[in-house]
């Protein structure tokens, strides 16, 4: 637990020394990336991933696959999990997410509209969901100070709120359901009991 | 046409008989891209065309957010796809006020939203507060980050040793950090060049945050309060007597997650350790409940600031929250050479737009302009709306402005529907883009649309390689324009 702790730490760290120098490159080619409006027209799944392959996206996929899982740096892309997104108008959309991946790029290769503004790199908190479930809120690691920060800053935040590039797919988590807070939302008359901090 | 039925059902609700719908931006910060991006997206047959007064997009985002915070600058990659989208244009160098007016704007648009942000500085309207060395944290920030209107500032960074800023929200705490931060670390940041070599020669050693109000109040935010408490070989300094909770101020922890862990990281700052004296050490005052009194001026160096005094304050109310700053009519002063006052930034206001003087912002209700306000009845400005730090008043992050021009967008929306169901509307045609060129060219204006800054970027990240920086950002109107026309 806590050895994953310190690897997520670095990994954040990482990112952000890889960012200094690489600017440019990420400005350049992260146009491409997703199929993140509806306006730009998405690409095939196996395309994606292929136009990803940017340093620090793989340095943080690496050091978020954590210890106990063993480092699947060549992810099996049948392990996935099933996540349904309770969508700002209370649609529900159900998409399979491999394992290792976090919620973000899950939402965005599947048309949801999640926002990432900083594209994950804990610098934002747009890309703030609700996980609908206690039991599934319990199973995620801790928030580390650096997500905590951007949580104060999140839109409606509740006490089962996440940040969604920061949960990443894990066997233990498939039947999750995380939610996007919308303005117009009651989050307490939707059915999860709040966890005491 | 199949697609364009299908897009029309998908926007359904939206304003679908809306045909050709064109509408200005001013401002390119976040609230106006948001405020495009939206528009975009409800409006499939809207022209979206975003104006700004600089040859460069991004607002606040390339003159505001530290240097030292690339990963927060990330979102351009987004503005950038709304700016490169088919029916959406950037032009820049075009401001508003002075390029064209407000009125020829409205004429040639069926909507105009202005987002051009808070260009001005609250003022503490004390004695003294004209002198030199004393400058507004909005200039320094422009310094630093290279905007071409604060280019010649020249902060005295060498003269003195000790820097008092005003206030302590999250403006405040970057300025701390960029003044102490070790210049190496700076180094490969986006910061301004000339801002590089002065700090570098600074001879800053002392910096004091004051605040009017106590801890449990500051206005800043964790995650910025725990970088500038992590900047190497920096000692803290915090008096443990201003840490004392009232039960009012114990409410407002209760209450606020932010205050809360913002109090414990200043309060966990202050138990680690007392400060060993070690020469050319760095330190980092946060000093509480005292107010700015008046500036006091130098005897030797004529018209420039010496010292700022300080009445020393309590705090007054006991409704969480709402607590206010009372002096006790005790007094401090505090010597220095160089202040920067972090006490807010504030809207200009333009002809012919209604302005609220007090507040600095443009009266609306959810983004609609109010024209006039007498009793119940409210007169709006048709077609005229707000988004961002002209709308709410200067605070929030980049995500605040997201919401903001939801709000605005869906008002937008509303209206144009209305008015399409009205009938007027549709036999109304606007020139829209080609008429807003055509009245610029009659100016003499140069406009700088999206290809020109993409030039200006690349020169940009061109220049930063040579130095492992990520750009090196050109700083004058001369340099800017003329790599834009290229
Ligand atoms: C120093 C500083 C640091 C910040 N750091 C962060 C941070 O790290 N993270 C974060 O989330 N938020 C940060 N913020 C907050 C964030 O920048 C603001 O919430 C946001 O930029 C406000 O957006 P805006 O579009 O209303 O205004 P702005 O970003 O100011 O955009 C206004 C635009 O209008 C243009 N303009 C002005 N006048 C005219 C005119 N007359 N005609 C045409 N165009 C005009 C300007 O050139 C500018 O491009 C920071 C703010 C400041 C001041
Ligand atoms: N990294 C980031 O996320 C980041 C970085 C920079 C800015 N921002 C955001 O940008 C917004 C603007 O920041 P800001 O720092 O300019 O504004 P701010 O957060 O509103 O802080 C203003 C500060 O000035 C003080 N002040 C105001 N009037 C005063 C007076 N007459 N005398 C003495 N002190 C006075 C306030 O004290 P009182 O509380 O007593 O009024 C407060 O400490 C904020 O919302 C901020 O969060 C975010
Ligand atoms: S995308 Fe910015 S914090 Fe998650």
């Amino acid at each position: 637990m806590s050895l994953f702790k310190l690897s997520r730490t670095a990994g954040v760290r990482m990112i952000k020394e890889l960012f200094i120098g690489q600017f440019l490159h990420v400005t350049k080619a992260t146009h491409i990336r997703g199929p993140f409006f509806k306006y730009l027209r998405p690409l095939p799944q196996a395309q994606v991933q292929m136009l990803q392959g940017f340093k620090w996206r793989e340095q943080r996929l690496y050091s978020t696959s954590g210890p106990q899982d063993g480092c699947k740096e060549e992810n099996d892309p049948k392990e996935t999990i099933s996540v349904t997104f309770v969508l700002k108008d209370g649609e529900e959309k159900q998409i399979q997410v491999p394992i290792g991946m976090s919620m973000l790029e899950a939402a965005h290769l599947n048309d949801i509209e999640l926002e990432g503004a900083c594209e994950g790199s804990l610098a934002c908190s747009t890309c703030h969901v609700i996980v609908m479930d206690t039991d599934y809120y319990n199973k995620l690691e801790e928030p580390l100070d650096e997500e905590n920060d951007m949580l104060d800053l999140a839109f409606g935040l509740t006490e089962m709120s996440r940040l969604g590039c920061q949960v990443i797919a894990k066997p233990e988590l498939d039947g999750i359901r995380l939610a996007i807070p919308a303005a117009t939302r009651n989050f307490a008359v939707d059915g999860f009991t709040p966890k005491p901090h | 046409m199949a697609l364009f039925k299908a897009r029309e059902f998908l926007y359904k609700g939206f304003s679908t008989f809306a045909t050709n719908t064109k509408i200005c931006v001013v401002g390119s910060g976040p609230a106006g891209f948001y405020t495009a991006e939206k528009l975009l997206k409800a409006l499939p047959n809207a022209q979206v065309d975003i104006i700004d007064r600089l040859p460069t997009p991004f607002g606040l985002v390339r003159s505001g957010v530290a240097p030292d915070h690339p990963e927060t600058k990330i979102v351009v990659n987004q503005f950038t796809r709304v700016a490169q989208h088919q029916r959406c244009s950037f032009f820049g160098n075009i401001k508003l006020g002075s390029s064209i007016s407000l009125l020829d704007l409205r004429d040639l648009y069926h909507a105009v939203v202005l987002a051009y942000g808070a260009e001005s500085d609250r003022t503490l309207k004390i004695p003294g507060e004209d002198l030199s060395g004393i400058h507004s944290a909005r200039e320094f920030v422009w310094w630093y980050n290279g905007h071409p209107d604060c280019r010649n500032l020249n902060p005295d960074v060498k003269a003195t040793d000790t820097a008092v800023i005003l206030g302590q929200g999250n403006v405040a705490l970057d300025v701390a950090r960029i003044l102490l931060r070790p210049t190496p670390e700076l180094a490969t940041t986006d910061i301004a060049n000339h801002a590089l070599e002065a700090l570098q020669e600074s001879a800053i050693r002392k910096v004091f945050l004051v605040g009017r109000r106590g801890p449990v109040q500051a206005a800043c935010t964790a995650k910025e309060l725990r970088e500038v408490l992590g900047i190497k070989n920096l000692h803290i300094h915090i008096h443990e007597a201003d840490l004392v909770k009232s039960p009012t101020d114990e409410e407002e922890v209760k209450n606020s997650r932010i205050q809360r862990r913002v109090y414990e990281l200043l309060a966990k700052a202050a138990a680690s350790g007392p400060p060993h004296s070690d020469a050319g050490r760095r330190e980092l005052h946060f000093v509480f409940f005292r107010k700015p009194e008046k500036f006091l001026s130098s005897v030797d160096k004529k018209g420039h600031v010496a010292g700022v005094r300080f009445e020393k304050t309590v705090l007054e109310g006991s409704i969480p929250g709402k607590q206010i700053a009372r002096g006790t009519g005790e007094f401090e002063d505090l010597e220095c050479q160089m202040v920067l006052k972090s006490i807010g930034y504030k809207s200009v206001p333009i002809d012919g737009l209604p302005f609220d003087h007090l507040k600095g912002t443009v009266p609306n209700v959810r983004g609609r302009v109010v024209s006039n306000m007498s009793g119940d009845s409210i007169q709006l400005e048709e077609g005229l709306y707000v988004c961002g730090w002209l709308k709410r008043g200067p605070t929030g992050i980049i995500a605040t402005n997201l919401y903001c021009a939801e709000e605005t967008v869906a008002s937008i929306c509303e209206d144009l529907d209305k008015r399409a169901s009205s009938s007027s509307f549709s036999s109304s045609p606007k020139p829209g883009r080609e008429g807003l060129i055509r009245a610029l060219d009659n100016q003499n204006v140069r406009v700088v649309p999206f290809s020109a800054w993409e030039k200006i970027d690349s020169a940009e990240t061109r220049l930063g390689s040579l130095k492992n920086k990520p750009r090196e950002k050109l700083t004058t109107w001369e340099e800017l324009l003329k790599v834009a026309m290229e």
